[in-house]
């Protein structure tokens, strides 16, 4: 845990709605380090989506710099941030996850493939990555013959397989219940540490926070709160902290 | 390099995985592809039966009565008018050609066929491909072309019967069959030649037409020294001989009477046929872009370029269209074995591959707003974070 993978300085991004400009994400700054799962939290309008809208290089701020492996994204042309998002970042969504006429292998694959990296041994590692996420026995499986759970670990091992500098995952738990959203976001934390990857999570589900090393908390585009000691984190984690 | 090889992955991914929707789309554009082909096949086949004879004509030009406005059937000519025409400089050689109906009556089933009479080894003779010319005179001998043979099974060494209204009454004549043809449809019926005095006897003809034993013909085929020079020679033609007007072969066969308003009624049918096909290829691929414009969201979240995205939406277009071209190519081939030789059915080759190149090009071009509409749905957009 050591080089930032990932730097918001002073960030804003504001929208005009009906002649009013709305801020929603106003003046946040904060690092995630490599091998840092970090959550992102608040209420809903509170700009969490928004930020993980810039941070995946898919919206542009309306100042402040973010810094992605060193990589001003401000500095970026559209295809030099298609690049980035290549490269640099892995992403996982609430639905419409993989693409539907690939098998769990082939979406996986499909990462290499986009980066020109698919030999031999990147197929080996896509392999090694689904049997860790208990979908051995569904390499061959099409999205709509998994449940969705192994329909969002498929979708996670996507995300990391090319060894992005940051991983990012918006409500990856939404529509899965209880029991398989932990287990989703547990495999998903170790796999973020073992591999070195800066993870960053947006989740409205509190008590996702207890596998995060760090919780960011947002409120009408503000980060108004970090909790990093742990025990702080269980406690929000078990709803004891609002 | 890498983009075209990751478009075609997902395009060729995609179509095995839906094979069932896209075989059905390609099905469609088979329908459309037989459609378009036979109407292609049925405007040549209705053009050479109207025209196969004069277009094969061994001349450059034309000769009519003045003012009949370049129409065979409005034209009669004087017997003498064809010996005028060979006297003038730079004509090599000119045939009288004399036309009518008639009917061959001892088939089984009765047989209309054109009957031309025409001047052995003179323009508007048909080189013989079995047997021989008939004799001049009141010879009754026929040449008959491919077209009848093919119908009707007669053989060179046959004798017809045909049957002619003259007056008020039906005369049989007995004609033997002499020499065998190419095709040489005109007016879109298979054709027998015979030596103009005996086209006068046997032809059918009017009262007050019994009383004359001269024939007139239609119309006079002029071969030219110099072929070229059909400009020069026309004028020249019309200075020297009075009472007519002279034009080349195309004129000639684009004032066969219903020529051209039947293909561009043919022509326009086909037009529609593949506007058609323009629309339904298009519904079908913006129908298909807008169920997927998630799936698209995230392809182009994860990196994947809008070449990519619009390069796979291209490909997948081309290999469904030519996918169901080829099935429709293969229906039309198997259509057209069993099609008996009286639907006037021909399949040209250049006529066919002109169908096949705009049909190959109809689907990138119904799918164009499919694939520009992909090129530009935003990811953010697509997959509602903004």
């Amino acid at each position: 845990m050591s080089n930032v993978a990932l730097e918001v300085r002073d960030l804003v991004k504001s929208f005009s709605l009906d002649g009013a400009t709305i801020q929603a994400v106003d003046h946040v700054s904060f690092q995630v380090k490599s091998g840092e799962f970090v959550a992102l939290v608040g209420p809903s309008g509170s700009g969490k989506t928004t930020m993980l809208s810039i941070l995946a290089a898919l919206l542009t701020p309306t100042s402040g710099q973010v810094l992605i492996d060193g990589q001003d994204l401000a500095q970026m042309n559209e295809k030099q941030r298609v690049k980035l998002r290549r490269e640099k970042i892995g992403f996982t969504f609430q639905s419409n996850n993989l693409i539907p006429y690939l098998s769990a292998r082939e979406n996986v694959e499909f990462m290499l493939r986009l980066n020109g990296n698919l030999d031999r041994a990147a197929r080996l590692r896509s392999d090694e990555l689904l049997a860790r996420l208990g979908l051995a026995e569904r390499l061959h499986n099409l999205p709509a013959q998994m449940s969705g759970g192994q329909q969002q670990r498929v979708a996670i091992a996507r995300a990391l397989i090319h060894n992005p500098a940051v991983v990012l995952a918006d409500e990856p738990t939404a529509s899965l219940d209880t029991e398989r959203a932990f287990q989703v976001v547990e495999t998903f934390a170790n796999l973020i540490h073992e591999n070195e990857r800066a993870g960053i999570i947006v989740t409205h589900d509190l008590r996702m926070c207890q596998f995060v090393d760090r919780v960011l908390q947002m409120q009408d585009g503000k980060l108004v709160r970090i909790y990093e000691d742990k025990k702080e984190i269980l406690e929000l984690a078990r709803g004891t902290i609002h | 390099m890498k983009s075209v090889s990751l478009a075609t992955y997902l395009a060729v991914k995609e179509v095995i995985r839906n094979r069932g929707r896209f075989l059905l789309v390609a099905l469609v554009i088979a329908l459309i592809t037989l459609l378009v082909l036979f109407i292609a096949a049925l405007g040549e086949g209705l053009a050479t039966g109207n025209r196969q004879y004069v277009a094969n004509l061994d001349a450059q030009l034309i000769v009519f009565l003045e003012k009949s406005d370049y129409v065979i059937t409005a034209s009669r000519l004087e017997t003498k008018t064809v010996k005028s025409i060979r006297r003038v400089k730079g004509v090599d050689d000119a045939g009288a050609i004399y036309t009518s109906n008639t009917e061959i009556v001892s088939l089984a089933e009765p047989l209309k066929v054109s009957m031309l009479g025409v001047e052995p080894g003179r323009p508007g003779m048909p080189t013989i491909l079995e047997g021989r010319e008939f004799r001049t005179g009141e010879a009754r001998e026929t040449v008959i072309d491919r077209n009848v043979a093919l119908r009707s099974g007669i053989q060179v060494g046959d004798l017809i019967e045909i049957r002619s209204t003259q007056g008020t009454e039906d005369e049989f004549f007995e004609l033997e069959v002499v020499g065998l043809v190419d095709g040489q449809s005109y007016f879109f019926q298979p054709t027998i030649f015979v030596p103009p005095a005996t086209w006068e006897k046997i032809r059918p003809q009017s009262e007050s037409e019994l009383t004359s034993d001269t024939p007139f013909p239609s119309i006079i085929a002029v071969r030219l020294v110099e072929p070229s020079q059909t400009d020069v020679m026309s004028a020249l033609l019309m200075e020297k001989v009075s009472n007519i007007e002279v034009t080349d072969i195309e004129t000639t066969i684009n004032n066969i009477p219903g020529y051209s308003a039947q293909q561009g009624t043919v022509q326009t049918q086909g037009i529609f046929t593949l506007l058609i096909g323009i629309l339904v290829i298009g519904g079908f691929f913006q129908i298909q872009i807008l169920q997927k414009v998630p799936q698209i969201g995230v392809l182009k979240a994860i990196g994947a370029s809008n070449g990519v995205v619009g390069l796979s939406a291209v490909m997948q277009i081309i290999l469904v269209t030519a996918l169901g071209v080829g099935i429709g190519g293969g229906l039309t081939y198997l259509f057209s074995l069993g099609f008996p030789p009286t639907i006037p059915l021909t399949f040209n080759g250049e006529r066919s591959l002109i169908a096949v190149i705009l049909l190959l090009l109809i689907g990138p071009f119904g799918g164009m707003v499919s694939i520009i509409y992909a090129v530009r749905i935003e990811p953010l957009k697509a997959l509602r974070l903004g």
